[in-house]
């Protein structure tokens, strides 16, 4: 097959948007390749790069478990497929959580991103906001940020880049090829954060 | 895709303010919808203590939905049909880390301000409850909070969500434990979107105009709804699922997602139906799966449920011509 293989984990959530985003990045960067739904260990085996979408991360994490994908994805993270999370994606790749009013909490996890979330850090859906962030780091001076009942993240390990925060809440990410975001980059026509993904993942393949 | 856009020019529920040195909107169709579009592919399930909430997080529901009696015990209880006590609600809501949703009811402005206040994450206007004012429908561009609304037809499914609403849901008939009345409602919205669609793309504007009279809506909606062949909000099944089977098949008719009101805690075997029930919904697609999924629960445990053709109290009547 030529070019690459983008997958976006397809359990629940915001699947079709961040499936759109990529199709879109890859047509404006002229990359080739495939972006595909998956569901199976077999279908994440073959990928080249995974999105974890926006959704509820308990849901995703219980049920990725149950047919085996959770495990595959660690196997794919620990040979460096690149992954990108927004919001659940990021909850779900992160070592340490805690919810900002149930406090400690089990959930299945990645347990890669050297990161604690606060899951709800911003409030519930009516404390649900949109503003322009910035992501210098990455080369995105300017980003208009969606940010539904968002989790942010209140320490980082010492190889975790801090890409982007709000005021003193760490809204963006990156260790390694594993990008996590507070936001919904998949829910703006802007499509810098997928462009910069895609890229990764070329460079990688 | 589902575009999310759509904002009313005049929503008063948008707020714009300073958080530290960040400008930032609250209230917007973006967030509203967007909340709703983090839904898809989930099950949402009716809960009347904070212990059904737990059940309902730990089997993997995408949100639960806060009431005072499931709707089968509205049924046998009769009288008028409130919103849940704030004390519940409150609990629920410091007790599980997943999305809380509560009822109030069709057109009563000040039970939804309530739940608002209470900081609940979507109101579902609902016809479960009994109506306030079956004319007036909550004008829901006025709140930070989104609403989803229930449909029995995609007129209705229009009205409401030029309303504000964020969320469309089938009526089907709530509290049977009878999924016929789901399952007519969401073939009766395709068979009309597939109408809309085929007059859209033979670019008969006279015919969309006339369609936007009869559903009483604006023609805009109907040129926006027409050229996506969907609706523009998401779009999830009620009414009546009680089993796995259930479920999966009503997302194989293009739901983006499920309610189940009373079928879970209506039955023996709650727990393993919750499960089942997310399972079902997730690999729809897989009849194995679902199989598997079926296999979790005993038909001796269901709810007994009600035909739906003499019931005393349609439910799915409230409110469904305004």
């Amino acid at each position: 097959m030529t070019g690459v293989s983008i997958g976006i984990l397809a359990v629940q959530g915001d699947i079709a948007e961040n499936l759109s985003a990529t199709r879109m990045a890859m047509d404006e960067l002229g990359v080739k390749g495939v972006v595909i739904e998956v569901k199976t260990p077999e279908q994440i085996s073959d990928l080249d790069g995974l999105i974890i979408p926006g959704g509820e991360s308990t849901v995703i994490g219980t049920l990725s478990l149950v047919n085996g994908s959770l495990k595959k994805i660690k196997e794919k993270i620990a040979f460096g497929m690149p992954v990108l999370g927004t919001c659940a994606g990021m909850i779900l790749l992160s070592k340490k959580i805690k919810d900002r009013i149930v406090g400690a909490m089990e959930q299945p996890l990645l347990d890669y991103l050297d990161i604690m979330i606060e899951r709800n850090a911003f409030g519930r859906q009516k404390d649900s906001f949109e503003a322009d962030i910035q992501l210098e780091k990455i080369g995105v001076p300017k980003f208009h940020g969606v940010f539904i009942r968002s989790p942010s993240v209140i320490d980082v390990g010492k190889d975790v880049e801090i890409l982007s925060k709000v005021n003193e809440k760490i809204v963006a990410v990156k260790q390694g090829n594993i990008i996590g975001t507070s936001f919904h980059p998949e829910l703006t026509a802007d499509l810098s954060i997928h462009k910069y993904f895609v890229n990764l993942v070329q460079k990688k393949n | 895709m589902i575009p999310l856009s759509g904002d009313f020019d005049n929503a008063k529920g948008i707020i714009k303010e300073m958080m530290g040195s960040f400008e930032t909107l609250r209230g917007t169709s973006v967030l509203k919808r967007g909340f709703a579009h983090m839904l898809k592919n989930g099950v949402v399930m009716d809960v009347t203590t904070a212990e059904q909430a737990q059940i309902a997080e730990d089997a993997g529901a995408v949100a639960v939905m806060v009431l005072d009696k499931l709707p089968a015990d509205v049924r046998k209880a009769g009288g008028v049909a409130r919103t849940a006590s704030i004390r519940i609600i409150e609990e629920i809501l410091d007790s599980v880390t997943i999305p809380v949703m509560a009822k109030c009811r069709i057109g009563h402005v000040y039970e939804a301000k309530v739940l608002g206040e209470a900081d609940v994450d979507m109101i579902d206007e609902s016809e479960v409850l009994t109506p306030t004012d079956e004319f007036h429908h909550i004008w829901k561009w006025d709140f930070t909070t989104p609403f989803v609304n229930g449909a029995r037809n995609l007129g209705e499914a229009l009205r409401r969500i030029e309303e504000g609403a964020a969320m469309i849901r089938t009526k089907g008939e709530p509290g049977t434990g009878n999924v016929a009345e789901a399952v007519i409602h969401i073939k009766n919205v395709n068979t009309e979107l597939r109408r809309i669609k085929s007059v859209y793309d033979a670019g008969d504007e006279q015919d969309l105009v006339s369609i936007a009279r009869e559903f009483k809506v604006s023609y805009s909606l109907v040129e926006e709804t027409a050229s996506l062949g969907r609706l523009p909000v998401v779009n999830f099944a009620a009414g009546g699922i009680s089993t796995p089977a259930d479920a999966a098949y009503l997302m194989t008719l293009g739901c983006d997602g499920i309610f189940v009101g009373s079928g879970i805690f209506k039955s023996e075997d709650a727990k393993e139906r919750a499960q089942a029930v997310v399972l079902a919904t997730t690999f729809w697609e897989d009849p194995g799966k679902v199989k598997e999924a079926q296999k979790m629960v005993d038909e001796r445990q269901s709810m007994l449920g009600l035909d739906t053709k003499n019931l005393e109290l349609r439910m799915q009547e409230r409110g469904s011509t305004a």
